[in-house]
């Protein structure tokens, strides 16, 4: 019930409700964190404490162990055979498996965007549904604080969370190789780890973009799933089957071969989990020098030896943009559908 | 009277065919407690809407403590409180939480807004709840947590739509009590959505009338009394179900 002492204590409250609100003084007198932040760090701390999140980590921390597990049992196999990689040891952490469990990156493509997916795909409409949309609304913040401190909470854990992985395997092949990396391989795990976020920025954004669409937060998230099983499994499928329909009857020319298979890998590339692997391999692989079909004019002379860290990067650099702009385009649909919804108590 | 705190002028909403709110002029003055009435689907909810910046209108103009919501959006909601209606929670955080959160969203610095919150919830009846989780609630005692929402940021202006439905009746007794209370003792003015004609009777000062977005009357008890029948002295629920033709609302 209500207390008998109303009076004393909204006395105490509403002492001075003159012409303007005592808290636009208070910001003065003292450093306050600004609203965006705080919303950041509820968003984080949200996610943090969920349940989803804590099954998501402990099974890409269970499955990253174990495919760096097998890397290292491969090392003294692979160590002695002599080849140009041999320079990029460090790195064969990221990339080795032996044959029955995939590689690290293997399963970074593959669990990244079900992290990415199930970190955003109830954003906004389970705010809608709880009846906090419009409460929040109705505070002295900007509309577009909600999706933005959404993203970057979320892009701020998973980084959080692909820092620590990336370290915890460096860790692992220092101690258990008893080899550091170099410069150069050290800054191609740094640059992997980033490309890492990107991929899984780009789920995000997916997801985050459905959670605006959808008002059910399960048909958000199905969506979603069904959007990275179409282009884990069936997208590969679709691309061999138009690349059987329209392959050239007889081949005439080296150049119309070469044209035709960057034609199919082009289609391809528009697979986002075929541009982060495209970007990984390059990456990881330094003796990969070309992500597409050459011609036998453009290989010759060429000195089969591991490309420069700068020339990798130039060479994924299409992938990289490609993801980037992907992550951006989906931002931006998200960011306009949610601006000019009208929010309406649940 | 004392000075106007909301101006509505022509204000028009259209939803491409249908019009939700069509041309409402109307004028809330500082410290009054005014009363929205009118069926569901009505124009009121969209109306509230307007004057927060949450929805932009078709036509017309609004002007909250001299403040056009849909240009300075921010200016509007420092000033105004809202309880929605059916208003939600984080239910997997507490009572003082939730205030505590709407407090730093006003830049309200922590240890203040923490002292705030556990005052405020004494105020409303909650101070055992404090530390249940808001999911837990019943819907009265959201309610209650919703009326120190809107108190936490200390507004000029609470909008309160149908905030009494759910509470118990000791309970709607004291919020109105508490309502007429921070009027009288530090001028907020109050805006009341309801459907419950004796509550509103109780505590507005004015009311206005909506029926298909259209105001059908503003003005008191009395002069719509006046306005109704030629003379006065009839109860706000004569006067309601005049309007809509013996209505079955109660």
């Amino acid at each position: 019930m209500m207390n008998v002492n109303i009076t004393a204590i909204s006395r105490k409250l509403f002492n001075n409700n003159s012409e303007k609100s005592p808290y636009s003084m208070s910001l003065n007198r003292k450093k306050v964190q600004h609203p965006f932040w705080v919303m950041v760090s509820k968003e984080i701390s949200d996610q943090v404490r969920s349940w989803r999140f804590i099954i998501l980590v402990a099974l890409i921390a269970l499955t990253c162990l174990a495919s760096v597990y097998t890397a290292l049992t491969q090392f003294p196999k692979s160590a002695g055979a002599k080849s140009s990689e041999d320079i990029f040891f460090f790195l064969k952490l990221f990339t080795l498996s032996d044959g029955t469990l995939p590689s690290f990156t293997v399963f970074i493509s593959f669990l990244g965007p079900l992290l990415g997916l199930s970190l955003g795909f109830d954003a906004i409409n389970s705010e809608m549904n709880r009846g906090t949309l419009s409460r929040i609304l109705s505070q002295p913040i900007y509309r577009d604080y909600i999706i933005n401190a959404k993203f970057l909470a979320a892009l701020s854990v998973v980084s959080f969370l692909f820092v620590t992985l990336g370290l915890l395997v460096v860790g692992a092949g220092l101690i258990f190789l008893g080899i550091p990396p170099t410069v150069d391989e050290l800054w191609r795990v740094i640059f992997f780890v980033l490309l890492s976020i990107v991929y899984v920025a780009f789920w995000l954004n997916l997801s985050i973009f459905f959670s605006i669409i959808f008002r059910q937060p399960a048909t958000s998230a199905l969506a979603g799933i069904a959007v990275w099983i179409f282009f884990s499994i069936f997208y590969n499928m679709i691309i061999q089957l138009i690349a059987k329909g329209i392959a050239p009857q007889q081949i005439y020319s080296e150049q119309q071969a070469v044209n035709f298979q960057n034609f199919v890998l082009n289609l391809m590339r528009l697979n986002p989990s075929q541009l982060f692997s495209d970007a990984t391999v390059t990456l990881l692989m330094p003796s990969v020098r070309s992500l597409g079909a050459l011609t036998m004019a453009q290989v010759e002379g060429a000195i089969p030896t591991p490309l420069p860290l700068g020339q990798s990067l130039l060479m994924v650099w299409p992938q990289v943009t490609g993801l980037v702009a992907g992550t951006i385009v989906l931002f931006a649909i998200s960011y306009y559908l949610f601006m000019r919804r009208e929010v309406r108590s649940r | 009277m004392s000075e106007p705190i909301i101006e509505l002028v022509d204000l028009t909403k259209k939803y491409r065919l249908f019009t939700a709110v069509d041309h409402i002029n109307l004028t809330v003055r500082k410290g009054e407690i005014f009363g929205f009435l009118g069926p569901n689907g009505a124009g009121k909810s969209t109306t509230i809407l307007m004057m927060l910046g949450l929805t932009e209108p078709t036509e017309g103009s609004v002007r909250v403590c001299g403040i056009d919501p849909e240009r300075q959006p921010l200016g509007v909601k420092r000033r105004v409180g809202y309880l929605p209606e059916d208003v939600g929670f984080y239910d997997n955080r507490d009572g003082v939480f939730n205030l505590i959160y709407t407090a730093r969203l006003n830049s309200i610095p922590e240890d203040e807004a923490k002292t705030r919150a556990l005052e405020l919830l004494q105020l409303v009846g909650l101070e055992d709840a404090g530390k249940k989780n808001a999911g837990q609630y019943s819907r009265g005692m959201r309610q209650r947590l919703g009326l120190a929402d809107v108190l936490i940021k200390n507004p000029e202006i609470a909008i309160l739509d149908e905030p009494t439905s759910g509470i118990d009746p000791q309970g709607v007794k004291s919020f109105l009590n508490l309502i007429l209370k921070l009027r009288d003792e530090h001028g907020l003015t109050v805006l009341f959505s309801s459907h419950n004609l004796h509550q509103v009777e109780e505590v507005c000062d004015r009311v206005a009338i909506f029926n298909s977005g259209k105001l059908q009357a503003v003005g008191d008890i009395e002069a719509l009394s006046n306005q109704v029948f030629g003379e006065s002295g009839h109860n706000l629920e004569e006067i309601y179900n005049c309007f809509f033709e013996g209505g079955t609302e109660q």
